[in-house]
């Protein structure tokens, strides 16, 4: 079935993108700094996206009376998918930090430390991807507010949806304020992306419990 | 085509004979000129590295490249006798991947040797004196190289301590272009491991050293900085790389110490190579997150499993080449049945025409439709008729009898070689 906008209407719509965007990072990733290693997440999680998106129905949720159609939403989906990615690729790296930590702190040669990146490596793009997703998640949430401020009024961010995201909203500025001002990074940094990236999963599954935001159709 | 390879590598000649025969690189078009200017030598290309000298030709028989050898260094042909090698054939293209894929390097799987016979071979190719021979030989040998590098972990691991020490500080680090190297105490073996890693980069060095003289003089041997022993914790702050070798009895180093410096460098890592016996850095410091600690055991012991390792993947690199070999020169005997099959297949086209035109006259007025479906029919005959010899010489050209079907088909159809005109006795 041809879909009837470009605005992603459906889950699986959105996780298709999603997978797209993740690639997109991957490849930029891999041209600055020639680490294939984040690909050992990335991939499995894109073959999981685009399985779910193809395997799964293109019928939009149904069920709500509301749409929404401006261009808030593109610009909302685009920047929030931006800053998803960078959170899990922030991620992924912080995992990479540890094992190579571990890997270097144990004195074994080889194995799969030796085919990791270095540790200085690892931690650039662990950082920069921080950075730079920070400014796309922040405006993307501002984006999303603007829309819903105009359709529902303030009622609207009582949605546990929207709690959660803010809450990963907070926790990704305090996991870059920890690493900008006291050089956080290691096991510290890695728990508190681990929670990042938790509170950005349950905010992501969310949807389904959220009577507000929701995919429809316009 | 028969490839023929002569030369003294670092195990059967001693250096001061590599030395009387190594060329230079403003000297070495003018080696390769002479020896592509050798009776029977059809390609050539000479490599010489510090630890080999080789020429590489493809000759006809007739060829003397011991003779061109002694002449061209002025070398009397009995020293020469003893400590040259020569390679023809199979052999000479086993070598020449093994050269290649650095299996037969001093330090086995060392990468530079791989540039040095791609330049060799741009320098030849340059002058003309390549063509299909060696380019086909050469092409693969950089492809079974790669293929050893990608396939083997031959060239990634260190067998010295300083090289050891230098392979985890980039493993930590990265490029070192902009880590502080600190030498804690200046012994010979510091200064050693501090050459290595300058080696690779480190941007900045301080020395300490508790005589100070001695510092100041390493420090401007390195473009370095000394530091007064005393201000040995404030110094440290700014060093990404401790290198410590003093012979202080009791740690210098102790956990404490390495959490205040965690702290002041905000969390950046630090890595503490300590070769001195007693150490200087409590072991302890190693657990702090973000502190790495390699002592002289630490290091010693990655060289040597390094060095066990290398010897497995050079065995299975060998098995590569090896493989390699057998390919390569199966390709090339395949190639060889090439004119046979180009001979034959004139012959039969010089017979067909001939049988036409000697039926044309007979024909009288024939339409264009007719003489296309002639020409048709005649070319089907001939190609049935040669399918089955062609096959069997192209399928069988690796094989043991290779020569002997060869050779019949050769005389059945009475064809002689290098593409000449078939003899007719009829």
């Amino acid at each position: 079935m041809i879909s009837r906008t470009w605005a992603p209407s459906s889950m699986h719509e959105l996780e298709s993108l999603l997978a797209l965007v993740l690639m997109v990072f991957f490849f930029v990733i891999y041209a600055r700094y020639k680490a294939t290693a984040p690909g050992l997440a990335v991939f499995p999680i894109v073959f999981l996206l685009t399985a779910s998106a193809a395997l799964g129905s293109s019928r939009p949720q149904d069920g709500s009376p509301l749409f929404v159609s401006s261009q808030w939403i593109y610009i909302h989906v685009a920047l929030i998918l931006i800053g998803y990615s960078a959170l899990l690729f922030s991620f992924i790296a912080s995992i990479l930090y540890l094992i190579q930590e571990t890997n270097l702190k144990s004195k074994t040669t080889g194995g799969f430390g030796a085919r990791l990146p270095a540790l200085a490596t690892i931690d650039e793009i662990g950082y920069k991807c921080l950075v730079w997703g920070f400014p796309f998640m922040t405006l993307g949430l501002i984006a999303g507010s603007i829309l819903a401020e105009a359709r529902f009024g303030s009622q609207y961010f009582a949605d546990p949806k929207i709690l959660l995201s803010i809450l990963m909203w907070v926790v990704y500025t305090i996991l870059l304020y920890t690493r900008w001002s006291a050089g956080w990074r290691g096991r510290r940094a890695a728990y508190l992306a681990t929670f990042a990236f938790v509170a950005a999963m349950v905010a992501w599954a969310a949807n389904n419990m959220s009577q507000t935001h929701r995919f429809i159709a316009p | 085509m028969n490839f023929k390879l002569i030369g003294v590598n670092h195990v059967s000649a001693p250096l001061e004979m590599r030395e009387r025969l190594a060329v230079s690189e403003a000297q070495l078009p003018d080696a390769v000129q002479t020896l592509v200017k050798q009776p029977g030598v059809d390609e050539g290309m000479v490599l010489s590295t510090c630890n080999r000298v080789e020429v590489l030709t493809s000759t006809r028989p007739g060829a003397d490249l011991r003779g061109f050898l002694s002449n061209y260094f002025g070398l009397n042909a009995e020293t020469l006798h003893s400590h040259v090698y020569e390679f023809e054939q199979r052999a000479a293209v086993r070598h020449v991947f093994r050269v290649a894929s650095s299996l037969d390097s001093m330090v086995v799987g060392e990468p530079q040797i791989l540039g040095q016979v791609k330049e060799a071979y741009a320098v030849a190719r340059g002058l003309g004196a390549i063509h299909s021979g060696l380019e086909a030989l050469l092409s693969r040998a950089f492809a079974v190289a790669k293929r050893v590098r990608t396939e083997t972990a031959i060239g990634s691991s260190s067998v010295s301590m300083a090289s050891v020490a230098v392979e985890l500080a980039e493993k930590i680090f990265g490029s070192l272009e902009h880590t502080t190297v600190y030498l804690v105490g200046a012994g010979k073996m510091a200064e050693l491991a501090a050459r290595h890693l300058m080696a690779r980069g480190a941007g900045k060095i301080l020395i300490s050293n508790r005589t100070y003289d001695r510092a100041v003089e390493l420090a401007d041997a390195f473009g370095g900085q000394a530091v007064p022993f005393d201000q040995l914790y404030e110094a440290t702050c700014h060093a990404d790389i401790i290198l410590t070798s003093t012979g202080a009895p009791e740690p210098l180093f102790r956990t404490h110490d390495g959490e205040i410096l965690r702290n002041r460098r905000r969390n950046r890592p630090a890595f503490f190579i300590d070769i001195a016996v007693p150490r200087n850095v409590a072991p302890e410091v190693n657990q702090l997150d973000g502190l790495f600690v390699y002592d002289i055991d630490d290091l010693q012991s990655i060289a040597g499993k390094n060095t066990t390792q290398r010897k497995q993947e050079a065995e299975r690199a060998e098995k590569i080449v090896e493989l390699e070999v057998d390919r390569f020169a199966s390709r090339m005997k395949s190639l060889e049945v090439v004119p046979t099959i180009l001979s034959l297949q004139e012959y039969c086209e010089t017979i067909r025409q001939a049988e036409i035109d000697r039926i044309r006259g007979r024909l009288g007025e024939i339409s264009p439709e007719q003489e296309a479906a002639i020409e048709a029919m005649t070319r089907g005959i001939i190609n049935k008729l040669l399918h089955t010899p062609i096959t069997t010489l192209k399928s069988s050209a690796a094989e043991p009898e290779a020569a002997t079907i060869h050779e019949m088909i050769r005389r059945i159809f009475n064809l002689t070689l290098k593409g000449g005109k078939p003899d007719r006795n009829d």
